[in-house]
């Protein structure tokens, strides 16, 4: 038989619809990979023990007839930031390194009910803060294409996931390019949606008015039929948008004659590595034959996107994170032999011991800009420069449909190169995080390998809820490149 | 003494708003339904829960800022008051900070013959907290009121006296309860009043340092609280020290204030605009609808109720107090069409037997419509004032209407003048004493002769005729 796991989820899900194959069949052709590459690979912190009943109960369905649902059966790997009723959420630290949601996020939801089968929980940076996977507590997560380099982060886990065929599909959280990096550094599809677009609820909140769920896959068609799936209102998510244009799969095909690419100038100066920049002329090139036009744009105020970001995404996570006490769950220090002196030392032992390095950095950062006496400096300055980015974005967007640019200035790095470094380790998010300031989708598409064996992508970048324009661009893209992102080890 | 010191006071109002679900989440706030009962993902703070406004909180709220005669902002901003406390679920509370939704109002009531404006700052709305209990070595926390709506009305530091404050968070809390937006029950604390007091020169330009009091669960004890500390202030003062800003305690028992938490360990709260809310939006449509929906309040019922019944200030100002109070006396006010009487009955036998037996209003054992039968009796002359009282205490154990107690118990008024005539004749011919003196010039007698005929007649007889009567036989 052919190899399950080399199938995207729409091949899988109309394999199992038309029994070519059973959906415990391809559940446990992902779990013999998982098993075979995982230990080495480590993008998994939990498996879900209950993964080959739900794929026998999809057979059951289809013995009686019934119909299994658009994703019905495709196992989906969810980075452990999302909340998962009965299975074991981490966010890749030790202060939940125990906790057991009781709820799960609104986007696990709605993945099982597209028939969906949760596989496993993905390895990330701790509370998605990181770029390189390295700031888990469950130990770094590695690049397939080659083990000593970093798959990036902080969704890390889940582009591996995918890159390594341990899962056809799965699901990341970006914030300031948590999905597009690790997407560029494994040679992976990765989709940011417009914020408010995936409903937050029950997932773990880094910073909100940045982050947004996504997914991962080998190629567009599947990211559109995921996003399909996962977008939409939610009651429980106040900034979740109203807005019901999802025709993202039928749009794929969509001709492109006519449509304008941005080229933003701020995105080519700087140090990009020469083969990241051939990739995005490739691009170029294939959307010119695709009968696509050309316009320099500028968005001056994108130089700023990486302090604004690093401003107010710590800000709000300092906040954000204040409820890991040790109170009501998550880590708490070991109290017996040594007893809380009072309130204080009660949480400083619970948070000291619970959070990591790079963590216990970002809290610091964001309490500072917000203290009385900084908030104007930083905090609010920021968020009236995010506004200024934000028009520049919308104007830019009256010039034409979609931006080309780099994800990153390199493909992926060494192992331990950054981790000493975290401005260069944050300057990393140049061109990534000013997609999430200003809540617009954006996507991650492989196109070519790097002379040095690893793969480099290109960012497309769309008008807030062109997700089916961004997408069919991208599928179109996809196609006439013909990149495939197999790893030959 | 209080001598040339001016004493500054402000209070900060917090009401529960009585909606059935939390600020920003589903769970419910009914009462007493066990520890724990009311959370979800969202009262507890898990990872990844979110919260969302409930929009009956908003309109409560709205309401109140239109009776407090307060600025309805068109977009008000929830932010996050960021600090940790273990009955603090998310480590923040969501409150509202610089852009709150009711600004710049005013309250007015009646004090010493005088009517009293102070300025409302604003009142914004914000979530309640979860209640920690101590028990030796552990403590508990129950999180069945963490989320529950708050709006917080602050007061301009306008108030002069203990007196004046405690009127004021009365006045407050009666426009509240007219609304029905919150039960202003201090004791549950559903309602609970901070006060910042601090004492100035009459003639100095600025104030002196403030000092916060929590913790007063009654409005006696808001005046005693705040008498004690003017008193302390000053003391400090005039004794070469100098007022901390602090925050204090109220001990009831003790009737003194002491202190809780000084400025240097007062938080920064790195209020920020809460990202997982969208500002609220509120349009003229809405407030003006809500506007529209607002009922009588006190003040002006109280006037209407002068003007319409011809009741004297006092009268329409305790009538008034409570809003069933008042429905109460309007009702019997209409069908017995004596509202004097309505008053009085009200305000003195039935205040009275409720207040005695502590039941609301609302339970009262006799309606507003049997009260007016009631007045109607008297008035049509079937019972006198007197029996009335005594039917009135039959209603009060029976279920009945008066017009069948007083059949039942055969309590009509004896308007037969020859029947009434033969127990006048008997009474002077057993008293021939009295009848002597009186006629010698005391006629103080006249009432014991009354007296008597009200005896004989076990209070049924027409005091008009019995008078008239005794006054043609005595001559």
């Amino acid at each position: 038989m052919k190899d399950l796991t080399q199938l995207t989820a729409k091949e899988i899900n109309s394999g199992i619809k038309n029994k070519q194959f059973k959906a415990s069949e391809v559940m446990s052709s992902f779990l013999e990979q998982i098993d075979a590459k995982d230990k080495e690979l480590n993008a998994f912190i939990t498996l879900n023990d209950k993964a080959m009943d739900l794929a026998n109960a999809v057979d059951n369905k289809i013995a009686s007839g019934e119909d299994i649902g658009a994703l019905g059966g495709v196992p989906i790997a969810i980075k452990d930031m999302l909340c998962t009723e009965g299975l074991k959420t981490t966010a890749g630290s030790k202060m939940l390194e125990n906790f057991i949601p009781p709820y799960s996020a609104t986007v696990v939801n709605k993945l099982e009910q597209s028939g969906a089968i949760v596989i496993g929980k993905c390895n990330q940076d701790e509370f998605a803060m990181g770029s390189s996977n390295e700031t888990s507590y469950y130990g770094n997560c590695k690049n397939p294409w080659n083990t000593d380099y970093v798959p990036g982060g902080s969704s890390g886990g889940s582009a591996v996931a995918v890159a390594a065929s341990m899962a056809p599909i799965s699901i990341g959280t970006d914030t300031g390019g948590s999905i597009r990096q690790p997407a560029n550094f494994c040679g992976v599809v990765g989709v940011k949606p417009t914020y408010g677009r995936v409903s937050r609820y029950g997932i773990i909140a880094f910073a909100s008015s940045l982050d947004q769920a996504g997914p991962f896959s080998k190629t567009i068609e599947d990211s559109a039929m995921v996003l399909e799936s996962i977008c939409g209102e939610d009651p429980f998510d106040a900034t979740s948008s109203a807005n019901t244009d999802l025709s993202f799969v039928s749009s794929l095909n969509n001709d492109l004659k006519g449509l304008k690419v941005g080229l933003p100038k701020e995105y080519s100066d700087g140090e990009i590595d020469g083969e990241v920049a051939a990739a995005v002329e490739t691009a170029k090139k294939q959307l010119a034959d695709l009968g696509c036009e050309f316009v320099e744009v500028s968005l001056p105020y994108t130089k700023y996107a990486v302090p604004i970001y690093y401003i107010i995404a710590t800000s709000e996570a300092s906040s954000n994170l204040a409820r890991y006490d040790g109170v009501r769950f998550g880590h708490r220090a070991d109290f017996k032999d040594k007893p809380a002196a009072d309130l204080l030392d009660f949480y400083s032992r619970n948070r000291g011991e619970g959070f990591g390095t790079e963590v216990k950095r970002r809290i610091t950062l964001g309490t500072f800009t917000l203290s009385s006496g900084y908030y104007d400096a930083y905090y609010n300055k920021a968020c009236q420069v995010r506004r200024l980015l934000q028009q520049n974005f919308t104007d830019t967007f009256k010039q034409c449909d979609v931006l080309l640019s780099p994800v990153t200035a390199t493909p992926a790095f060494k192992i331990g190169e950054r981790i000493a470094d975290p401005i260069t380790m944050y300057k990393n998010d140049i061109f990534t995080t000013s997609t999430n300031l200003a809540g617009l989708p954006g996507l991650s598409l492989p196109v070519a390998l790097h002379s040095n064996g690893l793969p480099v992508g290109v960012q497309l970048t769309a008008g807030a809820f062109q997700e089916s324009h961004l997408l069919n661009i991208a599928h179109k893209l996809e196609q006439s490149i013909g990149f495939k992102g197999e790893i030959h080890s | 003494m209080i001598g040339d010191w001016k004493p500054v006071i402000g209070l900060e109002i917090h009401a529960q708003l009585n909606t059935e679900s939390k600020m920003f989440s589903n769970d419910s706030t009914a009462f007493g339904q066990g520890d724990n009962a009311n959370i979800s993902p969202v009262s507890l703070g898990l990872p990844g829960a979110l919260p969302v406004v409930n929009k009956k909180a908003i309109e409560n709220s709205i309401k109140t800022g239109l009776a407090l005669n307060c600025k309805i902002r068109g977009t008000s901003v929830f932010a996050r008051k960021n600090y940790f406390y273990p009955d603090l679920p998310k480590g923040y509370q969501i409150s509202q900070f610089d852009k709150p939704l009711c600004e710049e109002g005013y309250v007015e009531f009646h004090i010493n013959d005088q009517v009293k404006r102070v300025g409302i700052t604003r009142a914004h709305m914000e979530e309640d907290a979860g209640k920690s209990t101590h028990h030796g070595d552990y403590s508990l926390i129950n999180l069945n009121r963490a989320g529950v709506p708050l709006l917080e009305i602050v007061s301009e530091p306008e108030i002069e006296t203990p007196a004046e404050a405690a009127e004021y968070a009365r006045t407050v809390r009666q426009i509240l309860r007219f609304l029905d937006v919150c039960d202003g029950n201090l004791e549950e604390g559903s309602l609970r009043c901070d006060c910042n007091v601090s004492v100035m020169k009459k003639d100095a330009t600025e104030f002196g340092t403030k000092v916060e009091i929590k913790n007063i669960n009654s409005f006696r004890f808001v005046e005693k609280a705040i008498d004690y500390e003017i008193k302390r202030q000053i003391e400090v003062i005039e004794s070469g020290g100098e007022i901390m800003q602090e925050t204090r305690l109220f001990d009831s028992t003790k009737n003194k204030t002491y202190s809780m938490r000084k400025k240097e360990q007062a938080h920064d709260y790195r209020y920020f605009p809460d990202p997982d809310l969208l500002p609220v939006q509120v349009s003229d449509e809405w407030v003006s609808e809500i506007k529209s929906t607002l009922p009588e309040l006190p003040r002006d019922m109280a006037k209407r109720f002068q003007q319409d019944y011809g009741l004297p200030e006092y009268d329409a100002s305790v009538l008034t107090q409570e809003k069933s109070l008042a429905q109460y006396f309007e009702q019997a006010a209409k069908e017995s069409s004596n509202a004097k009487a309505a008053s009085n009955w009200v305000m003195v036998e039935l205040q009275r037997e409720l207040n005695d037996k502590k039941i609301d209003i609302e339970n009262s054992p006799i309606s507003a419509s049997r009260l007016a039968q009631l007045i109607q009796l008297i008035d049509k002359k079937v019972i006198s004032g007197k029996i009335a009282k005594k039917v009135f205490a039959f209603m009060l154990e029976d279920d009945k209407n008066p017009e069948d107690i007083v059949k039942e118990k055969n309590l009509v008024q004896i308007t037969d003048e020859s029947a009434l005539e033969k127990m006048v004749d008997e009474i002077i011919a057993s008293n021939p004493g009295q009848v002597e003196q009186y006629k010698a010039g005391k006629t103080k007698l006249f009432g014991f002769f009354v007296g008597q005929a009200m005896k004989a007649s076990k209070g049924q007889g027409n005091p008009e005729i019995i008078n008239k009567l005794l006054k043609s036989k005595l001559g």
